[in-house]
């Protein structure tokens, strides 16, 4: 079954404020990593390793340098997921 | 005539307690902070006692900035934020109370590590054996390295008159706060965050420093454990915390108004080139001596020494001898003491942390006892202080602070009261 938007901005938001501690509710479509959440490189690699974990979608890197907002990693993981 | 510097900011965490407060009262107290190691590791070791951080910087700092530091940063930034509070001054480009401004160029940052980020290293390399290189932490580098707290300390408070990480073994923090000492009568900065941190309380290091029979195994007793000058010490506890100093020249402290805790008058250096973990009483007395010089003092100033007194048989009795070739007949005169038989050895934490306790004990005229010496040496045949605190002389003093690492490191620091 595909995981909805609301499903996987719930997952994200969960671990965005782990790894980077911007709240869960400040991780909204429309939002940047690096200008609206300040979130850097490195800890993008973390958030990619652990979303992999969390929707079972492996992000590479040549991918992960194009996800630039949330809506980005929700559609990517979207579009990923085959398990429907 | 060089450039004064004082202190006017102290910051500590360690096994005695998550602020100087509460740790100078525990060390009065003459308080032992070694207890069990109680997790499944320390089963098969020889050495199952350690003396861990009473405050874990869980409690203190949020979770997203735990996981990107090496637990030996963690300490080093809840000190030196006590320590810059301390002092008064503001954070980033704030105005303090007094409409002081912090200028980033004129701060340094001199923070060591005996070891550095060895838990992160170690972690991660089970990780890595485990689930695989991509598991391993992208900030496993800055979080390992050596000089990863310096780094971290110069960031959080904008320090870019340099940041420097000095690594001389269980010498190291008081050789950053020589460091710092150097850095401000150079005129390279007016004030400098300067000491030390050591998190490295791991099975592995536990096996290797055991494996040197360097530990004491009083497993059953771990309170009195570390007892520098006892007939039965039998070796050192590990430890592990952070002290910071705020190093700054007497001129600046005067021109804020800053409160001046004390002076750091000198330090002195020297270099055994001989044994690579016994350090030599020769050695040692020579780092006091250039202290002295350093700071401009004679022996009869000299009323306490911070000892570095690690509880190891030959350690402790080496240091005594040191100190009575250093200071001759003024000697007998001084109160020792060594406050590990409290905190444990701290490594590269411990000559920051002792260097607050020297400090303290000049300003608040009271030097904490040893602890744990029911039978003492017959060869330690120097005051010291045990029991109760012991009381100091008012008006002009001086006292040091020794401290000696693995690598023929001696490094003395020497501190004056400051008298307003």
């Amino acid at each position: 079954m595909a995981l909805s938007e609301q499903q996987i901005l719930k997952g994200l938001g969960k671990i965005i404020e782990e790894i980077a501690g911007v709240p869960a509710a400040d991780v909204t479509p429309e939002k940047s990593f690096v200008d609206d959440l300040d979130i850097d490189s490195l800890s993008m690699v973390e958030i990619a390793v652990a979303a992999q974990d969390e929707f079972g979608v492996e992000i590479p890197d040549d991918e992960l340098k194009n996800l630039k907002t949330v809506k980005d990693v929700v559609s990517y993981v979207q579009g990923k997921d085959v398990s429907a | 005539m060089s450039t004064s510097v004082v202190v006017t900011g102290l910051g500590a965490t360690t096994p005695l307690g998550g602020d100087v407060a509460s740790t100078w009262s525990a060390l009065l107290a003459g308080r032992s902070g070694v207890k069990p190691i109680e997790a499944d590791w320390a089963k098969d070791l020889p050495v199952r006692i350690a003396a861990r951080i009473a405050v874990e910087p869980s409690e203190v700092l949020p979770r997203h900035r735990l996981r990107r530091l090496d637990r030996c940063q963690q300490f080093a930034l809840i000190a030196a934020h006590e320590a810059w509070r301390d002092a008064g001054l503001a954070f980033g480009d704030e105005e303090s109370a007094e409409g002081f401004r912090v200028d980033g160029d004129r701060l340094g940052a001199v923070v060591s590590s005996g070891i550095g980020g060895i838990i992160t290293t170690l972690d991660n390399y089970d990780t890595l054996r485990e689930k695989g290189w991509k598991r391993v932490s992208p900030f496993a580098v800055p979080m390992l390295m050596p000089n990863g707290a310096a780094g971290q300390v110069s960031i959080e408070f904008g320090a870019r008159a340099g940041a420097h990480a000095l690594a001389s073994a269980c010498a190291s923090s008081a050789e950053a706060i020589g460091y710092g000492i150097d850095m401000i009568r150079s005129g390279r900065a007016d004030i400098v965050i300067a000491g030390g941190t050591e998190a490295a309380i791991h099975q592995l290091n536990l096996a290797a420093f055991a494996s040197m029979r360097a530990m004491s195994t009083r497993n059953d007793d771990p309170e009195a454990a570390s007892r520098p000058y006892d007939k039965n010490r039998d070796g050192f506890v590990l430890g592990e915390g952070s002290g910071i100093v705020i190093l700054e020249s007497e001129e600046h402290a005067r021109a804020r108004g800053a409160r001046i805790h004390g002076i750091a008058a000198g330090v002195g250096y020297s270099a055994d080139a001989n044994d690579i973990v016994q350090n030599d009483a020769d050695g040692m007395s020579k780092a006091m001596k250039r202290a002295l010089t350093d700071a401009g003092l004679e022996p009869g100033d000299i009323v306490h020494i911070n000892a570095h007194g690690t509880s190891t048989p030959i350690g402790d009795v080496g240091e005594i001898k040191a100190i009575k070739k250093a200071l001759g007949e003024a000697a007998g005169q001084i109160v020792v003491t060594s406050t590990k038989s409290m905190t444990g050895h701290l490594l590269g934490g411990t000559g920051a942390v002792e260097s607050i306790a020297t400090l303290l004990a000049l300003r608040e005229g009271l030097v904490p006892p040893t602890i744990n010496i029911d039978d003492l040496d017959d060869e330690v045949d120097l005051d010291i202080a045990q029991g109760e605190p012991r009381k100091l002389p008012g008006g002009p003093a001086a006292a040091l602070n020794n401290s000696f690492g693995f690598g023929g490191h001696n490094v003395c620091v020497a501190f004056r009261r400051h008298e307003s």
